[in-house]
């Protein structure tokens, strides 16, 4: 198979680059989707809201989903589904297995937009027994809403940030009745809208807690908690982790690709681009983690770059600067390299925080100050700091001057 | 289903149950396998190392010693009619510590002495040039070129294919709760009726002693379970090492092994912990972090590499070191206990002393069993035209494939029987993108259901 633009998933940012870079008159874009259906997380998002900044209009997830790939392939895309792309290679080619087994492609651009997915319990280190009911949101969801199935019915669910409080409501659809919230950290992470939403259910949430141990050899029968009132059992036949996203950034780590160990991401510059000559990279693949709409705008973003690239309009990569991150505070930031010329199609470094942090947030490069903002912040917001119209040479350093 | 009276009953599907149902069936034997759980291989097999051992460090002269030997060789006869992998990659003994580097000649002269003739020293560039990612200040060691890597599950469910081939019989569920010896034949009473045999072979692993009691009325031995903990790498970690690693044991790294799995993984483990419980294999996060710093001293390139999974495995130890294998004719009994920690590698050896011991001619194998091919390496169905799509991604599974293990001559009845038999949610998302699929794909075909509720359907 041979294709201009190669997209690796059909999720909001691959199917608002398709769409795109279709109306923009690329020719042979090619959409690979290892799922039957395209339309990535959002199709199993049974609630709302989506769709408002693409369609101007609330949908459901699935609506939406149904709504991007028919608007993708109206533009010219091809969507291969029950495609999955199993190695990445230079040139640059992707082998692949679909219906019709093996075969490798190769395109004059790929782009990966292979979207996140939440941390395991192995990567939360909890121990325990490991009986079955331990699931994440993403699969808690696709039980019900693809299946309409009910996995358990009094679990527990670790994490409180936004997708947990989707969890709950996911939970509250089905007729599964939460025994409690249980959050690591000292405060309720997604922001205060969301956080009335266990108190309005009635389900408890417990702050400075960790689940240490789950009970049950061949189903959950409970879980060790630990938190201020000290260890204690508590029943339950489930265990929902949510959140603790990572990029699904298994293809990039295979081939050898540099990957940010802050965001768990590809490393890109302001066009998207990665390292390695003829990839590029958009969507929740980046860092963790962004609504669909975001997505869909970084897919939009992307396009407009590989279109330039397309006609050989993008600066030689050599030209980057890498921006290194100073403040300990900073959990991540991207893009992750400038050009002298200041933005491309990533105008802003997207940053956030790892805690609570007011102060001055700066840009500089060979140690002069070359941009400077306010920042007053939590963890779960997105701080943007627009790029300078100029940049000089030199390596460029992020940092931020906290309030004593 | 099971009527009439069997020549053999095995109690226990285990990996040692299932290699001598296998051996009795291809025998002539009529054969019933019981097993108490929801699916086979759920007790001592279902966690291990999954390395084929040569026997260079078994107690000399000991029964486990021949096992092995025979286990070894038959495995390597007839593990490619089957369709088993077997990657000879050879295992180094290494030494750090001075204590260390003074076993090694010891280790080497039990070796010669076990039949492992072919082992030979290297010193420390040699090591680094066999191993380049070997913490490099790494005194000495050896190299045991037979030590191999299997598929552990695979090894058993073919050997309990092949039994079925020949006419054995499987009953799940099936807990043997009391027995009577009449005159020449035993009624076994379980949790899934009663039926009788001539000969029963107790085959059950970590209730060896207790199926011991429940068959004579006493046990002389006891189970004592030895936990074995482990890390499992994702497959990057796998390029760090080609042999398998194993330091000679101190009081700190006693016996723990690094090495990839044929799966395209890498483990650091077990750990050897006693306990009294003979179910609870649970993973302790304090000690998964002292064993992933012992794994780091040995190959320091681990450090930053991502975990995919935590397990455990019990080993069903007993008060000796020795295999606990003894027959009484007169009483129609072969007791199988004690098959601690090399189970895997002498299944087929215990198997032939068994039928040795209960006086059978040795039969031909009719039919052979056609494996899936799960190892890494190896041409795998996701590669092939009409698989019907891949669902797990992480492990490459295929609906094909899963839909062959809930067919076949015994059908997966738990997801941990589908995971055994396929791989599917063992990979790095541990099931974040399969698990619907799954539950939807196996709905109505297990007996112990991936839902809390068989049929329970949200609104
Ligand atoms: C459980 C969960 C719930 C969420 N809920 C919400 C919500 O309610 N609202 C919201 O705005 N955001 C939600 N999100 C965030 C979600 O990530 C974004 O909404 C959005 O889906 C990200 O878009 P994307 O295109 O980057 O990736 P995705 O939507 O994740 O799409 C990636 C696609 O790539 C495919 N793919 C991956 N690897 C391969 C491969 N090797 N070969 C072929 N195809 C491949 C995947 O199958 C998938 O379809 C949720 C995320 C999760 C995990
Ligand atoms: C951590 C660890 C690492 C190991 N590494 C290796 C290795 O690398 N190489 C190697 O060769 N070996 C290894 N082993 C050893 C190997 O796994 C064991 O020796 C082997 O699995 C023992 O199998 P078994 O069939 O005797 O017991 P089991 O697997 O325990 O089988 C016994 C079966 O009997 C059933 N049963 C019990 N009671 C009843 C009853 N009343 N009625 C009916 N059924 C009953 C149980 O449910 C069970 O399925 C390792 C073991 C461990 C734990």
């Amino acid at each position: 198979m041979q294709a201009d633009v190669a997209i690796i998933g059909a999720g909001p940012a691959g199917l608002a680059a398709a769409a795109h870079l279709g109306l923009m008159g690329v020719k042979n874009i090619v959409v690979l989707e290892r799922e039957p259906e395209p339309g990535g997380i959002p199709r199993h998002c049974g609630h709302s809201p989506f769709g408002m900044r693409e369609f101007r209009r609330v949908l459901g997830g699935a609506a939406y989903a149904r709504r991007l790939a028919t608007r993708a392939e109206a533009a010219g895309a091809r969507i291969h589904c029950n495609t999955t792309v199993i190695a990445l290679h230079p040139g640059p080619e992707l082998d692949l297995t679909g219906p019709g087994g093996a075969e490798r492609l190769s395109a004059r651009v790929v782009l990966l937009a292979t979207g996140t997915r939440e941390s395991s319990r192995v990567q939360r280190m909890i121990g325990g027994q490991k009986p079955g009911g331990i699931l994440t949101t993403g699969a808690l969801q696709g039980m019900v809403h693809l299946n309409h199935q009910r996995p358990f019915r009094r679990p527990v669910i670790l994490g409180t940030e936004l997708v947990s409080f989707s969890a709950l409501l996911t939970c509250r659809q089905a007729g599964i009745r939460p025994v409690a919230m249980i959050e690591p950290g000292a405060r309720v992470v997604a922001r205060a809208g969301a956080a009335v939403l266990p108190l309005l259910l009635g389900v408890p949430v417990m702050r400075e807690t960790r689940i240490t141990e789950i009970l049950g050899r061949d189903r959950v029968e409970g879980v060790v908690i630990d938190g201020p009132g000290g260890p204690r059992e508590i029943a339950a036949d489930g265990v929902l982790l949510t959140g603790a996203f990572r990029s699904e950034a298994t293809l990039m780590a295979a081939a050898g690709m540099t990957l940010d160990p802050r965001t768990t991401g590809p490393e890109i510059d302001v066009f998207g681009r990665l390292a390695e000559p003829g990839y590029f990279a958009a969507g929740n693949l980046l860092r963790p983690v962004e609504t669909a709409g975001m997505c869909w705008a970084s897919g939009r973003r992307v396009a407009d770059a590989i279109a330039v690239h397309l006609t050989g309009g993008l600066p030689c990569p050599a030209q980057g600067l890498s921006l290194r991150i100073d403040a300990p505070a900073i959990r991540y930031a991207l893009p992750q390299i400038l050009f002298p010329a200041g933005p491309g199609f990533h105008k802003s470094i997207q940053l956030r925080v790892s805690r609570p942090v007011s102060g001055e947030l700066r840009l500089s490069q060979g140690g002069g100050l070359i941009a400077r903002q306010p920042i007053r912040a939590l963890p779960e917001r997105r701080i943007t700091l627009p790029i300078p119209r100029k940049l000089g040479e030199g390596p460029l350093s992020l940092d931020i001057e906290e309030d004593a | 289903m099971a009527q009439g009276v069997f020549d053999v009953a095995v109690v226990g599907a285990g990996v040692v149950g299932c290699a001598i149902a296998r051996r009795f069936a291809i025998d002539g034997a009529r054969v019933l396998i019981l097993e108490r759980a929801h699916d086979v291989l759920d007790g001592a097999s279902k966690g291990n190392s999954a390395i084929l051992h040569t026997g260079f460090d078994a107690p000399e002269g000991s029964l486990e010693l021949d096992c092995i030997r025979a286990g070894y060789a038959e495995y390597r006869e007839i593990h490619a009619r089957m369709n088993l992998p077997l990657d000879p990659c050879g295992a180094l003994v290494l030494a750090w510590a001075e204590e260390q580097q003074a076993a090694l000649p010891g280790l080497m002269v039990q070796a010669a002495a076990n039949g492992v003739g072919d082992v030979e020293m290297l010193d420390r560039a040699a090591l680094l040039a066999l191993e380049p990612q070997l913490a490099p200040d790494v005194r000495a060691g050896f190299r045991v070129p037979g030590e191999a890597l299997i598929d552990p599950w695979s090894a058993a469910h073919a050997y309990l294919y092949q039994a079925i081939q020949h006419g054995a019989e499987l009953l799940l569920r099936a807990e043997l709760l009391t027995a009577e010896r009449q005159a020449d034949r035993w009624r076994l009473h379980t949790s899934a009726g009663s039926i009788e045999a001539g000969l029963v072979v107790n085959a059950a692993g970590l209730w060896g002693d207790h199926v011991e009691r429940i068959l004579t009325g006493e046990s002389w031995f006891q189970i004592r379970p030895r936990k074995g903990q482990f890390i499992l790498y994702d497959k990057p970690a796998a390029a760090l090492a080609g042999h398998i690693l194993l330091p000679v044991p101190t009081k700190l790294t006693k016996g723990v092994v690094v090495c990839r799995t044929i799966f395209g993984n890498l483990l650091v483990g077990p750990t050897a912990e006693e306990q009294e419980d003979r179910e609870d294999a649970s993973v302790v996060p304090a000690t998964l972090e002292a064993l992933r710093q012992t794994g780091e001293t040995i190959l320091p390139a681990l450090a930053g590499q991502e975990v995919t999974a935590f397990y455990a495995g019990l080993r069903p130890a007993s008060e000796e070191k020795a295999y606990r294998i003894r027959a009484d004719l007169e009483r129609g009994l072969v007791t199988v206990g004690g098959i601690r920690s090399t189970g895997l590698s002498a299944a087929l050896g215990i198997a032939q002393h068994v039928a040795r011991l209960a006086g059978r001619a040795p039969g031909v194998a009719r039919d052979w069993p056609e494996m899936p091919v799960l190892a890494q390496d190896g041409a795998r169905d996701w590669q092939a035209p009409g698989n019907g799509g891949i669902v797990c991604h992480c492990e490459l599974v295929t609906r094909r494939e899963i839909a062959a293990a809930l067919e076949g001559p015994a059908p997966a009845q738990s997801l941990a029987g589908l995971k055994r038999r396929t791989r599917v949610t063992m990979g790095r998302c541990q099931g974040f993108y399969c698990s619907a699929e799954l539950a939807r794909l196996t709905e109505g075909r297990f007996t112990q259901p991936i839902l809390a509720g068989a049929v329970d359907h949200a609104g």
